[in-house]
């Protein structure tokens, strides 16, 4: 059941008929979804669409109530056993940061290697260091949080992620909190870290970068997904009507 | 006043000392247990958790110390008064930096638990490396204030047959006849005890501020 052998052909992520509400609103509605491995898949959607509950329901920050998720040949259920397994691979970049305010960049991004992955403070801080290296901000490393700005934010929050050796990255809206000057710099990493292979889920509305990197782009409105297909296609020839007016309001501002 | 007379409310001031320290030392790890069952236990300790605090709040701390000393004991359970006060005031204590820091706790962004808990971090660091620490900064001042009220009450423990500085006080103004003096020389003592808290306190604060301004 925990197996990562033969991860070449199996899907990183399967999801299937999977439902979640709250109270009488329905969230999710029949997800039925499979990300490949390396695969990069930007969603997007109108606000309250489920974007982010769906995305929250991998890692299990929302548990979800019917259905089925495998994340990396695990069954996500509901014991802490496989929770912990999931939530081992796969890292998540929040909208609003989330940097822990009263500790260092670095001692954000060794945190969880240390205390979840029991590796040594020196080992975690090298690995830390080359992270923030590659995300081009190792020079604030001894910095707080409230020191930088919302765009070397969010990409220590990146670093912090990647300091997990995560197998899937989860981005739930990265860029909207940033002012716009700052959104390049944070879509660079995000591009970056699509080159160099990783399976990725983005909620953005970004649609320059799911042009640039995504693989498929998946349409989300009340619950349900609507609509999919490489961006060209998405892009080019929306088949829904949803999905026309829903890249009429974004695309033409 | 003579020179005996002095000592005897310096020895009160070494016991109210002592009653804090008591205070304090049994308040802070029952108030911690309190404050984390109001905030993450399931329903029915949660519930039994606001229903303690609701009880030690609502109740005269005077009543608390007497029904631990005395009422006790009715029953047969005879209690040395140390031990009578270390209860009654680690109760009292745990109710209020209970809900001081229940407040605390639910002040930190839910961003902050919601990050630690995708990065795979589980209750137990979640909550002493992430959360508590700011939430004992946004609570430090309401803890120093509760401490400082803490020191003063515990001239109730005369109640029970501690000579501490109040009740030092009333029986050498008893003896002298000068109370004004007495009780100018007892306040003095009393605020030299807390005043230095509060600057403490403070500092903390500022300190606390500047680690992550």
């Amino acid at each position: 059941m925990e197996s990562h052998a033969d991860t070449a052909s199996q899907p990183m992520i399967v999801m299937e008929a999977v439902e979640k509400s709250y109270g009488a609103f329905k969230a999710l509605t029949n997800i039925n979804l499979t990300v490949r491995q390396g695969e990069r898949i930007v969603l997007c959607g109108p606000s309250g669409s489920g974007k982010s509950t769906l995305i929250r329901c991998i890692n299990h920050l929302e548990r979800y109530e019917s259905g089925k998720i495998i994340v990396d040949g695990i069954h996500l259920g509901d014991d802490m056993r496989t929770v912990d397994a999931v939530r081992r691979e796969v890292g998540m970049v929040f909208q609003s940061f989330n940097l822990f305010p009263h500790m260092t960049v670095l001692q954000n991004c060794i945190l969880a290697p240390m205390r979840v992955r029991g590796i040594v403070r020196a080992e975690a801080e090298g690995i830390a260091r080359a992270l923030l290296d590659r995300v081009k901000i190792l020079d604030q490393a001894d910095k707080y949080p409230a020191q930088l700005s919302g765009g070397q934010q969010q990409r220590v929050a990146i670093a912090r992620a990647l300091c997990m050796q995560p197998r899937v990255m989860l981005f739930d809206e990265p860029t909207s909190a940033l002012d716009p000057e700052m959104v390049k710099e944070v879509l660079d990493t995000m591009i970056g870290l699509a080159e160099d292979g990783m399976t990725m889920i983005c909620v953005t509305h970004e649609m320059g970068f799911a042009r640039q990197v995504a693989d498929r782009v998946i349409f989300m409105a009340r619950g349900e997904i609507v609509e999919q297909a490489p961006p060209e296609e998405f892009f080019r020839n929306p088949k829904n009507e949803r999905t026309r007016a829903f890249l009429g309001e974004i695309l033409h501002h | 006043m003579t020179q005996d007379a002095f000592l005897f409310l310096l020895n009160g001031l070494l016991w109210t000392v002592g009653l804090s320290a008591i205070g304090f030392a049994g308040g802070t790890p029952a108030g911690l247990a309190i404050a984390l069952a109001r905030t993450t236990a399931p329903g029915p300790l949660n519930r039994a958790a606001a229903g303690y605090i609701a009880v030690f709040q609502g109740t005269p701390l005077l009543m608390q110390l007497f029904v631990v000393y005395y009422g006790l004991a009715l029953i047969g359970l005879k209690l040395d008064a140390w031990v009578a006060v270390a209860i009654g005031f680690t109760l009292h204590a745990s109710a209020y930096l209970g809900e001081i820091w229940r407040g605390g706790i639910e002040a930190v962004p839910r961003g902050q638990t919601e990050a630690a808990t995708a990065l795979g971090i589980r209750y137990v660091s979640r909550m002493r490396d992430v959360v508590l620490p700011q939430a004992l900064k946004i609570s430090l001042p309401a803890t120093i204030g509760f401490l400082v009220q803490l020191i003063k009450g515990t001239s109730l423990a005369a109640i029970v047959g501690f000579t501490e500085l109040a009740r030092a006080a009333s029986i050498i103004s008893n003896q002298t006849f000068k109370p004004l003096l007495v009780y100018a020389i007892v306040g003095v003592l009393y605020f030299a005890l807390c005043w230095p808290l509060s600057i403490w306190g403070a500092r903390m604060e500022r300190k606390l501020a500047a680690a992550s301004r």
